[in-house]
């Protein structure tokens, strides 16, 4: 089946060379900082969690961000949902790889790794992070491999992935929550000292990641000869459109209980993410942007006549997806760090190597994608033909 | 008895389980409370007599601090352990070092304070916790706490993911951001202690109550240089100088609210 990544227009294999030199000039930044050190990003002895781990989170969302087209395919046999799924199960494989990769390019010395396994410590919530991430891998490759080689072979799914595939389910909600409970208890950080960090987590997740499927379905609408069932994506625009409602309105009541509470230590990281403390405020353009974009997100996905327009649809996808990048890929981790345990504001900014590494990974995320949907795609076209 | 490797294997694994399931599996839920069990006592009464023999605490007496005083217990220790100085704030490794009382006590910060406890130059150094959150969230157990209370960090065994820095709520570990050798090496005049190690980068390093000296019956480095300002002692011992110190001064501890019974007073 995975011949079918080696047939390809001029455009695919332009596509794929193209993310192949981004690889490159980030697997040259990486081995740079393998051997001067992590010094060369834009992190400290304060804000000592950058991007790298910003954006680990938040694909850890996306990875998860699946469970909401496999729930009503599995449980409730929503059949329109049938020929998508498999994308929803890649994107999460892509997902979880680079989620692997931003850790490898965080941590100071990656080749001692496997003291993880060496030396396994399940009081660390990192122990459960990397059982639950390597476990939703490895469902995903095997549902979604195995569920489009019947479809390829005209035949129904082999039994046994079955009782895998609903395992998938409450797996999902465990990677998002244990990467939630990274941050959630650790003492004396304010920001993520908080009981809703989980569900928060998991409600961004539901939008974002079926917020890429849409994007990237109504790209294979335009280009292939398959076309995805346009009301199976309306349907997952409403799911969307729910969970970025949730998500928002979790946001809101963190506000409410830093804010009325009038605690200080609770109040100055939202207030240095937001409106500004002792005058820095480098971040607060970002995270207004983050909230204007999600506002107007959910207002499009709310408005049918907007919703049902496929360029409504992009632009309120492309918005919420946005918007969860902003809180939880930049502002979530680093209002974590500051201020300081000292109540001292150190403002973090990421280096051009730094950069160059994370996109790599994007890059990696995107040449997984985009192999995996060829060949997811080619068997759509030969179902029809 | 008879038994054959498949048997053997059996056996290992199962036992590995529930080694990891038991202790593992209820420090997670209630962190520190297997300790104390194992300890006979509560997970807060430690340093009691119930509890172990020695528990190592320091007392910094701020009434006989000065600024030189602190300058040379930095300087002290930074030979002792081979601390490269780095201009940039961000990357510079901090084992023991000043700080302004607003900054030591942010979250109990009383304005009207006396103008004197404002102005002193407050030892800061890792609190060398009884509920120590670096060790909980170490996820390959190089940092980790001794039955002596003393939180040790095993840099051949870190792997650089910094959980610790974001666990620990007093910003008490450094990472080797760049070569600590390469920087040593570029300091003029620079004399290296070759009788402790040089960090390789990528690691993660703290105070270590200088086990290394302790080990041999000696007092920390910091206290050797001022031991006016600097008390170190054992904590479970009722009789002990520190404990005698403890019952006549004033002292404070830093986030108490954090339940880490951190092991280091200021004597104000």
């Amino acid at each position: 089946m995975i011949e079918k990544a080696l047939k390809g227009s001029s455009f695919y294999w332009g596509w794929l060379v193209f993310l192949l030199a981004i690889i490159a000039a980030g697997a040259l930044a990486f081995i740079y900082q393998l051997n001067v050190g992590l010094g060369i990003t834009g992190m400290g002895r304060d804000v000592s969690w950058g991007i790298y781990i910003a954006q680990f989170t938040y694909f850890v969302g996306v990875a998860a961000g699946a469970v909401m087209l496999v729930i009503p395919k599995y449980l409730h046999h929503y059949t329109r949902y049938a020929k998508i799924v498999v994308f929803g199960e890649f994107i999460a494989i892509a997902a979880v790889i680079m989620c692997l990769l931003f850790i490898i390019v965080d941590i100071g010395q990656p080749q001692r790794m496997l003291n993880m396994i060496l030396h396994p410590t399940p009081r660390s919530i990192l122990f459960y992070d990397m059982i639950v991430l390597c476990g939703y891998l490895a469902i995903n490759i095997i549902c979604g491999y195995n569920t489009l080689l019947a479809d390829k072979k005209g035949v129904p799914c082999p039994r046994w992935v079955k009782p895998v595939i609903y395992l998938s389910i409450p797996w999902a909600v465990s990677i998002h929550t244990v990467t939630a409970f990274l941050y959630a208890g650790l003492p004396g950080r304010h920001l993520w000292l908080s009981a809703i960090m989980a569900p928060r987590f998991l409600s961004s997740a539901f939008a974002a990641g079926p917020s890429l499927l849409i994007m990237l379905l109504l790209f294979i609408g335009r280009f292939s000869k398959w076309k995805p069932d346009p009301e199976a994506m309306q349907n997952i625009a409403r799911t969307i459109c729910y969970a970025m409602i949730v998500n928002l309105f979790f946001m809101a009541m963190e506000f409410f209980t830093a804010f009325y509470s009038n605690i200080p230590a609770h109040k100055y990281p939202l207030q240095y993410l937001f409106f500004g403390l002792h005058g820095h405020d480098q971040l607060v353009p970002f995270m207004r942007f983050a909230i204007a974009v999600g506002l107007v997100g959910v207002f499009f996905l709310l408005v049918p006549a907007i919703r049902r327009n496929p360029v409504g649809l992009a632009l309120a996808t492309l918005f919420v997806f946005l918007s969860t990048w902003i809180d939880k890929g930049i502002g979530l981790i680093l209002g974590g760090f500051v201020p300081t345990p000292y109540e001292t504001i150190v403002d973090y900014c990421p280096t051009f190597p730094e950069i160059t590494i994370a996109t790599a990974i994007w890059a990696v995320g995107a040449f997984i994608l985009t192999i995996l949907f060829k060949v997811a795609i080619s068997v759509r076209e030969q179902q029809i033909s | 008895m008879k038994i054959d490797r498949r048997k053997f294997l059996k056996a290992a694994g199962v036992s590995a389980l529930a080694s990891l399931g038991g202790k593992g599996a209820w420090e997670i839920l209630d962190p520190g409370a297997v300790d104390a069990a194992e300890h006979g006592g509560h997970g807060h009464d430690k340093a009691k007599e119930s509890g172990p023999k020695t528990r190592w605490a320091m007392l910094v007496d701020m009434r006989a601090m000065t600024e030189e005083k602190a300058d040379k217990i930095r300087e002290v220790c930074d030979f002792a352990h081979n601390i490269p100085h780095w201009d940039d704030p961000e990357r510079e490794l901090k084992w023991i070092w000043k700080e302004e009382y607003e900054h030591v006590f942010p979250s109990s910060y009383n304005e009207y304070i006396s103008d004197d406890i404002k102005a002193m130059p407050f030892m800061l150094l890792c609190n060398h916790c009884d509920e120590p959150p670096c060790v909980r969230v170490c996820p390959v157990q190089a940092t980790f706490r001794r039955p002596d209370g003393l939180v040790a960090q095993d840099y051949h065994r870190c792997i650089g993911c910094r959980f610790c820095m974001g666990a620990c709520p007093y910003g008490s570990r450094s990472f080797n951001w760049f070569s600590a050798k390469v920087a040593l090496e570029k300091e003029e005049g620079r004399k290296i202690n070759k009788e402790f190690p040089v960090r390789t980068r990528g690691v993660v390093e703290k105070c270590n109550f200088c086990v290394e000296r302790i080990s041999l019956g000696k007092q920390p480095a910091c206290v050797e240089a001022c031991p006016d300002v600097m008390h170190f002692g054992n904590l479970a011992d009722s009789e002990s100088e520190i404990r005698k110190i403890l019952r006549k001064r004033m002292s404070l501890r830093r986030k108490l609210e954090l339940g880490t019974h951190p092991m280091v007073f200021y004597l104000v």
